[in-house]
């Protein structure tokens, strides 16, 4: 490791004091919740409220607080950081692989642990995790250098934003499915919440509205938009960044052709998104939260949302760098990183793998004729696989896994969903491929620009 | 003149709402048109298509030259690694995926695209990430009092066999 900079300075030190503050005021309002709603352990044989816990952690944490705030005048000496031996474990352990495995067994566990995971305590402590987590992490330089960017600091706030707003719905759709398993009534209807449009709704909307233009003014004037150099043609800046909303599209990009990731897949996206009400057949779950009665729909739009593009975001905006190679959190952007992929086509690894022969090419000066039917020749195994694909696979998730679905749906509304189900499984598909595989196209025609 | 006149009296005699749709169609379409004028600027600022780059000598054999990637948007290479043969040529810096500019990695021995990550051989050939097809190739000549000439206006592809073309590439040994 060269040491290019120093990993904590003075204002760093002083500014995460501020953030433990504010973490210690936020335990001791929680220390009141606690005494007031949770009840005693037993501790040695002795019932000990677990609000006593929570304030022995709040008082930790005010001490850490007071050492950030006092003790910024050493930095070099300073001891509260994040470990050499984590950081260096999780840079090792990171890669596209690992960050997409991560991501789709954390929205896996999401799903099945959701009973758990929504109960006040369980939400405080991992919001204090992932708060913690940040702190400790903010003693990296490069971590620093990347996730404390005025760029990107929107996208730190929108990851818990997702996640508070993700937990909210599970745990009104589990107190839900509580109540209909139980034969009670929904919550809504139970405790009544039912208020007035004018004046209340309209109020606390005028009120939401001060706040947010406030913070937005403060935040203008604050955080500075960063400025970079004169554009120029000659000159693509490296790693060369799209708006952070399109960064799940720029992710895209590295696997498919322009025309499939940049217009095929996001119209199909879009005109998807739209066809929702109109493929779907379930009744239920209809102006109230719930999980058990709209299974399938929640589960596939959330995997589309949160692995296929929030962590597709995460993926892009903090963990691609120089070259759009792959940086571990707490690594350099070393723009000699080297990373030496050789990428083949289909047809390349059957025609010179498995056939053990030449790609066939159409001899020169041949008709348009023939020059097609040898580009098809080519191509036909990736031709063959990606009509199987697309044709065969509906018909047989219609007998197979979706029964139910085809019987409830009709044949038209059953091929768009599956075609649309297959569509947004293309990605993760052809990930794993370039990952395990090197495969760069399944069809490859860059004759008539048709890559797939 | 006699036209509108004419569309005008055949609408009139039809119906006004005929008329009105002729009306809206005429005025759509001319505005139109008037909008893709913009395509076609008066003035154009752009470096000529031909220009003369010195030498042969001047690009020794297996470097790549950045010499007029800024001004010229384009790569002279000198290599014996396409097909065994020594040759020159001149490689557009469009990066073949979306059209990023790459750079020449040196110590890699490669051009690496910024964007999504797509490499190519000092050849010009595509191997890793999402490119789909080598870097084109611009013409280059032996003008004639001796030096290269670059001509940007004709592009040469790999993919459609035109790297064969004698006006894509210059015989290295001149060097
Ligand atoms: S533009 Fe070069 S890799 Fe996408």
């Amino acid at each position: 490791m060269l040491e290019h900079h120093p990993d904590l300075t003075a204002s760093v030190i002083y500014g995460l004091g501020w953030l433990y503050l504010l973490l210690f005021l936020m335990n001791c309002a929680w220390v009141w919740r606690s005494y007031h709603q949770d009840g005693e352990v037993k501790l040695f044989g002795q019932g000990v409220p677990v609000a006593s816990i929570w304030a022995l952690y709040a008082a930790m944490l005010g001490m850490i607080s007071t050492a950030h705030l006092t003790g910024s005048n050493n930095p070099q000496m300073f001891l509260l950081r994040m470990p050499d031996a984590f950081k260096s474990a999780v840079d090792s352990l990171s890669g596209p692989v690992s960050f997409f495995s991560l991501s789709v067994g954390l929205f896996v566990a999401v799903i099945l642990l959701r009973e758990w995971i929504v109960k006040p305590t369980v939400g405080w402590v991992l919001l204090n995790a992932s708060l913690i987590f940040l702190a400790l992490s903010m003693t990296d330089y490069d971590f620093r250098q990347i996730v404390g960017k005025p760029d990107n600091v929107p996208i730190v706030a929108m990851l818990f934003i997702c996640a508070y707003f993700t937990w909210l719905s599970f745990a009104c759709a589990v107190e839900n499915d509580k109540r209909k398993a139980a034969g009670k009534p929904l919550y809504s209807q139970e405790k009544n919440d039912k208020i007035l449009v004018w004046p209340d709704l309209v109020y606390s909307e005028l009120i939401c509205m001060v706040l947010v233009t406030a913070l937005l003014v403060a935040w203008g004037i604050v955080l500075q938009a960063p400025l970079e150099e004169p554009a120029s043609s000659a000159k693509t800046p490296n790693p060369s960044k799209a708006p952070w909303y399109f960064l799940g599209l720029q992710e895209m990009l590295v696997y498919y052709d322009p025309w499939m990731a940049g217009v095929v897949l996001p119209s199909m996206i879009l005109v998807g998104l739209m066809a929702i009400p109109y493929i779907d057949f379930n009744k239920l779950g209809n102006g109230y939260y719930t999980f058990n009665e709209r299974k399938f729909a929640i589960s596939t739009f959330l995997f589309g949302f949160l692995p296929l593009w929030v962590a597709m975001i995460v993926l892009g905006t903090f963990l691609r760098g120089p070259n759009w190679n792959f940086f571990g959190p707490y690594e350099y952007w070393d723009v000699h990183k080297l990373e030496l992929l050789n990428n083949v086509n289909i047809s390349e690894w059957f025609w010179y793998k498995v056939m053990n022969t030449k790609m066939p090419v159409a001899p020169a000066g041949s008709d348009q004729a023939t020059q097609i039917g040898y580009i098809l020749l080519r191509e036909w195994l990736g031709l063959v696989i990606t009509v199987a694909y697309l044709a065969v696979l509906p018909p047989l998730m219609a007998v197979t896994v979706f029964r139910k679905f085809f019987v409830r749906m009709g044949f038209l509304r059953f091929m768009v969903l599956s075609n649309l189900i297959l569509f947004m499984a293309s990605l993760p598909i052809k990930m794993v491929l370039r990952w395990s595989f090197n495969l760069k196209y399944i069809v490859a025609i860059p004759e008539w620009f048709f890559n797939i | 003149m006699l036209i509108i006149i004419g569309v005008c009296i055949w609408g009139a005699l039809l119906s006004p709402f005929a008329m009105a749709w002729t009306a809206l169609a005429g005025v759509t379409g001319i505005a139109t048109l008037g909008t893709a004028r913009f395509m076609f600027p008066n003035v154009l600022v752009e470096p000529p298509s031909k220009f003369k780059i010195g030498p042969a000598s001047d690009y020794p054999l297996n470097a790549v030259s950045n010499k007029w990637k800024d001004q010229f948007g384009v790569w002279i290479v000198h290599t014996d690694q396409y097909e065994g043969k020594d040759l020159i040529y001149a490689l557009s810096t469009v990066c073949t995926h979306l059209g990023c500019t790459p750079s020449w990695l040196d110590g890699e021995q490669k051009f690496k695209c910024p964007c999504h990550g797509s490499g190519f051989y000092i050849t010009g050939v595509n191997f890793e990430g999402p490119a789909p097809r080598p870097l084109e190739r611009v013409g280059l000549r032996i003008a004639e009092d001796g030096m290269l000439e670059v001509d940007k206006s004709m592009k040469f592809q790999e993919e459609m066999g035109q790297w064969v073309d004698a006006t894509s590439f210059v015989d290295g040994s001149l060097a």
